[in-house]
């Protein structure tokens, strides 16, 4: 039923809206224009980003170089926990405007914000071991990433689980706003259940002064997470307007484009 | 708005009483998991009293889960379902009526059988009684946030599975403040913020959950 004959024969209109990239048709180019940009400042920042950690930062006084691995830890971190937000703003979007679109952003979204989630739960292991002397302790910053990144997964298998998209759009976009509003209260009962319990005394609240190199090579490299979230986003949307919209005309029109001719 | 309530708790538990054994399924699976912990982790009386009130919040989440899936399926597979939704009554007050109706019959009971399992566990009266409290306050949050997994994986291939990934992180909270009042209690710091937490959770999800797990039916059903 997303298939619908409508959006295929509605023509752009000329004037400014709000919703004129709203529909996948319109979208879908500009996506694409979008794209190499976006990869290119990743790419840049990156490359900058790493630099200046490696290189230029200095070698912490209580940590030695292990703590090089900030730089990507931090920005995981705080990306695993912005997407699943941008996430539940483009369901909550979807359900009160009926946009498909919205909904595509949302699952095109998803699978890097696990990603993340696991990147930083992972980096933090390996963080622990040499700081700490253990992977895994269950402090409070720990627990929570962990049951986002749980989130994640539930978000994700709903969704594959409904075959009928319209209703895996759905069903998915209100689990993710029913766990947005629970993310605060697993984060603070997390905080309390750990301050009630303090078994290892591990304080991760040390760090009273950052280096400023630290910091720059820190926001460099937050950056380049946020523009290859971008990026791979914009791709990850456009496969699935594609594979959704493989009936209507302007996909046609695109594979014949593109294809030299041979039918979609 | 009363009355419609008032009926739908009365149909369920009607349909309940006439086919008595689903109901004692969950409260069995609770006796028997708690009763494996001891099996498991050995007999020593200080160590089981330290962990009694965990476990039996665990236990009380995962019969929760198990007898969750079932809310909606018996009226979806009658039609009666589809006669719900097509009613100019309130949908989130019917569903508000069937989890009630649904706590009556799983989570109170566990509420009751909990003194036999704190005498399992060594547990002395006052801890007893804080544990049946907790579980009073908590277990109509789990049904709750239970019906909204359950209407939406109403239906679907592996919804066993499917729910338990959806619903346990956001059990999370209930868990917590349930299973730590105990700790709280022993640590001589009063159960008074626990339970003030619990009845908040609870009211969150008395506002949010019914509308949620109605407009999650009408997405299954579309």
């Amino acid at each position: 039923m997303s298939d619908s004959p409508l959006t295929a024969t509605r023509a752009p209109s000329s004037g400014f809206s709000l919703f004129y990239y709203a529909s996948p048709q319109t979208f879908f180019p500009l996506a694409g224009k979008l794209l190499w940009p976006t990869w290119i400042i990743a790419i840049g920042l990156t490359i900058a980003g790493l630099y200046t950690g490696f290189f230029i930062a200095p070698t912490d006084a209580t940590q030695g170089d292990s703590y090089r691995i900030i730089f990507i830890h931090v920005p995981a971190a705080w990306m695993s926990m912005v997407i699943y937000l941008v996430m539940a703003f483009w369901c909550a979007v979807g359900l009160i405007f009926n946009t498909r679109l919205s909904f595509m952003m949302s699952s095109a979204l998803a699978p890097t914000g696990a990603l993340w989630a696991f990147i930083a739960l992972w980096t933090g292991a390996l963080w622990g071991k040499p700081t700490w002397g253990t992977y895994w302790v269950w402090d409070a910053r720990l627990t929570s990433e962990l049951i986002l990144f749980f989130l994640y997964c539930g978000y994700m298998a709903l969704q594959a689980a409904i075959d009928d998209p319209r209703r895996a759009d759905r069903a998915g976009a209100l689990i993710a706003i029913v766990g947005a509003i629970n993310v605060p209260i697993i984060y603070f009962s997390v905080k309390w259940w750990n301050t009630l319990h303090q078994g290892a005394s591990v304080s991760l609240t040390q760090s009273p002064s950052m280096a400023s190199t630290m910091l720059t090579g820190m926001l460099l490299m937050a950056l380049a997470a946020w523009a290859y979230t971008i990026g791979v986003a914009l791709v990850r949307v456009r496969a699935i307007m594609i594979e959704r919209e493989r009936h209507t005309d302007w996909v046609r029109q695109l594979g014949n484009a593109t294809a030299g001719g041979s039918k979609a | 708005m009363l009355s419609l309530f008032v009926s739908v708790v009365r149909r369920d538990l009607l349909l309940a009483w006439r086919r008595r054994s689903d109901v004692l399924t969950a409260l069995g699976f609770f006796l028997l998991v708690t009763s494996l912990f001891p099996l498991g982790v050995g007999p020593e009386p200080e160590q089981l009293s330290h962990i009694a009130a965990g476990v039996m919040w665990v236990a009380a989440l995962l019969a929760t889960l198990l007898s969750v899936s079932r809310l909606f399926e018996s009226d979806e597979a009658d039609g009666t379902l589809e006669q719900m939704l097509l009613s100019v009554e309130p949908l989130p007050v019917i569903v508000l009526g069937k989890v009630c109706a649904y706590w009556l019959l799983t989570g109170l009971p566990l509420v009751v059988i909990a003194p036999l399992i704190g005498l399992q566990f060594n547990l002395s009266a006052d801890e007893t009684l804080i544990v049946c409290a907790t579980l009073l306050v908590g277990t109509p949050s789990l049904s709750l946030l239970g019906a909204v997994g359950a209407s939406l994986t109403l239906g679907l291939r592996g919804g066993g599975a499917l729910i338990a990934l959806l619903v346990l992180p956001l059990y999370v909270p209930v868990l917590i403040f349930g299973a730590g009042a105990l700790d709280a209690w022993r640590a001589g710091l009063g159960i008074q913020s626990h339970l003030a937490l619990l009845s908040a959770v609870l009211l969150v999800a008395l506002a949010v959950c019914p509308l949620a797990s109605a407009t999650a039916l009408r997405i299954a059903q579309d």
